[in-house]
């Protein structure tokens, strides 16, 4: 039975509904008037809603003709993968032996991960460690500096806890040592806390720009997002604006096109990814 | 199998811990950690004396606190709303177009607020300059530079801030909403008396951690947002130990600021945490 709404949950309805389409609106709005300048034809002004007849994809086609471009792709895509690959092997081959429980020293080296995760010794002290290992103008640097987070790795842990002891007890009767139960046992049960974690990892890659510019100085070896803070401050604008005004995208339009295009991957994959964000979430709230 | 990760540990986590003398040291690169003279506390106190010192921690604390004060009670807001509406169509759509700013970097977020805010082009300066005002250079001008920083943060996090005061929704009896609406409690009453204390464990929870970490007022934000003209209402701790210490070569002055704050920090977490194993019962770790 549906009991009649009074007024005032009727309006309080209204008022909640009013709300979330306000948030939705001022979360799109930015995005969308992003998308309409990057768009924008040359000596236009911007708007919220361009005309049909007045789209121009000269912005696009200025930046994916320029090579910087490509090779700063190539560098993202680089430290992209190969981080979630390097952050994830350390962090389950850390995570999967501090969830055991007969570890001697467990405690104390969980307390020895726990005292990072509280106090770092700043910027200078870890900036002078990769120099003095000569990482300085290396990949190595930037993917091996921040492999692991102390986070991802508690939350792995916790998950590992979690796991039913009997199977491994079984696999230990048949014979199997640690690397093959971690293998054969553990990851196979684990694909959901490892496609979350690693979704973590790649897209704190994928928008890694502060230890690049930090660790980095071949200009070569900059990343998407380096390139793209380089064009909005109007560093290098003028590299990516040719000759022939007339075919041009106006300045606004290339930067806001550089925008686009490296939001574009993350849109294009965040639907599918985004559950496993909220689990991750909630995972990591849970505590022992 | 554990000592790859051990490695990382000792190598990228304590090694530097143990660098940090150099904050007690004059360091000079040619002498390397060991060879440098030792000065004491010499850099601290440097520090404490300067001008720096006031405006660092005022903008700092400003900016931190101004964001937990303005970004808590929207994501509050927003999971109510969530959780209340009956449109659950809606509600999904909501919940996954608000999270996604979080996954945007802040350069992205740079570009949007270029978009947005640049006083030629940007959607705001458009709309003043329509209604016949002078358009605002936000990003650049000292007045407008702090609020454009928490407001951007505010923007970028309530959808994902949200999620936990949605779990805690979630987790809360539904037979409590049934008897309220058979007493002939209204929906607001319901929200006040039942959904707002179930709550407050976890508002207590993350306020407590925000300020146990007060002194992070988002490195990486304003690393990419500020610019010269701002320096005086922008620079917090750690953007000032970066340029101090990368950019001019300060090693041993940038180092001891950064200890500093590392140190408080360090005893405001324990102290958060502690407080809210006892308050809640549940901490961070």
């Amino acid at each position: 039975m549906k009991k009649a709404m009074s007024r005032s949950d009727r309006l309080f309805e209204w008022g909640i509904d009013a709300f979330l389409i306000g948030v939705l609106v001022v979360t799109l709005v930015p995005m969308w008037y992003v998308a309409m300048v990057s768009l924008l034809p040359f000596g236009k002004s911007p708007s919220l809603f361009l005309p049909p007849w007045e789209w121009s994809f000269a912005s696009y086609a200025q930046l994916i003709f320029q090579p910087t471009i490509w090779q700063a792709t190539l560098n993202s895509l680089i430290l992209t993968f190969g981080g979630v690959a390097i952050s994830l092997t350390l962090t389950v081959m850390a995570a999967y032996p501090l969830s055991r429980r007969e570890l001697p020293g467990r405690g104390f080296i969980v307390g020895l991960i726990l005292f990072t995760f509280l106090f770092n010794a700043g910027l200078i002290p870890t900036f002078l460690v990769v120099k003095d290992l000569g990482l300085l103008n290396s990949y190595w640097a930037v993917l091996l500096n921040g492999a692991v987070s102390v986070y991802n790795l508690l939350v792995m842990k916790t998950f590992f806890q979690s796991l039913p002891e009997s199977l491994e007890e079984a696999a230990r009767i048949d014979g199997a040592n640690d690397w093959q139960i971690l293998r054969h046992v553990v990851l196979p049960l684990s694909r959901p806390i490892l496609l979350t974690i690693g979704l973590f990892y790649g897209v704190a890659n994928w928008n890694n720009f502060f230890e690049p510019i930090l660790f980095l100085s071949d200009r070569n070896l900059m990343p998407l997002p380096v390139v793209l803070r380089d064009i909005l401050t109007g560093l290098n604008v003028a590299e990516y604006v040719e000759g022939g005004a007339a075919q041009a995208a106006p300045a606004e339009a290339l930067k806001m096109a550089a925008v686009v295009l490296i939001t574009l991957p993350m849109l294009l994959v965040y639907p599918w990814i985004q559950r496993y964000f909220t689990k991750g979430v909630l995972l990591g709230s849970v505590k022992e | 199998m554990l000592l790859p990760g051990l490695l990382y540990f000792l190598i990228f986590r304590y090694w530097p811990l143990w660098n940090a003398q150099i904050a007690f040291r004059d360091f000079q690169p040619t002498l390397g950690v060991w060879g440098s003279p030792w000065v004491g506390l010499q850099h601290f106190l440097e520090f404490f004396n300067s001008y720096y010192f006031g405006q660092l921690l005022t903008n700092t604390l400003v900016i931190s606190l101004a964001k937990i004060v303005l970004g808590i009670p929207p994501a509050i807001l927003l999971a109510i709303a969530l959780h209340e509406t009956s449109r659950r169509f809606l509600a999904r759509v909501v919940q996954t177009i608000s999270y996604l700013p979080h996954f945007l970097s802040w350069v992205i977020v740079y570009g949007i607020l270029l978009a947005m805010l640049s006083p030629s082009e940007g959607l705001v300066n458009s709309g003043l300059r329509a209604l016949g005002l002078e358009p605002v250079p936000f990003l650049t001008s000292t007045t407008t530079f702090q609020p454009v920083v928490v407001l951007s943060e505010v923007w970028k996090e309530t959808g994902w801030s949200a999620i936990l005061f949605l779990a805690a929704l979630l987790s809360i009896n539904p037979t409590l909403y049934e008897a309220a609406a058979i007493d002939g409690a209204s929906r607001w009453q319901q929200v006040r008396h039942i959904s707002l204390p179930g709550i407050m464990d976890v508002l207590v929870l993350v306020l407590l951690l925000k300020i146990g970490s007060i002194l992070d007022a988002g490195f990486h934000q304003i690393f990419v947002l500020y610019s010269l003209p701002v320096y005086s209402v922008g620079d917090i701790i750690d953007t000032w130990v970066y340029r101090q210490g990368i950019q001019n070569f300060q090693f041993s002055l940038a180092t001891a600021v950064g200890l500093f704050k590392g140190i408080i920090g360090l005893v405001l977490i324990v102290v958060a945490n502690r407080l809210a194993r006892r308050f809640v019962g549940t901490g961070l770790y």
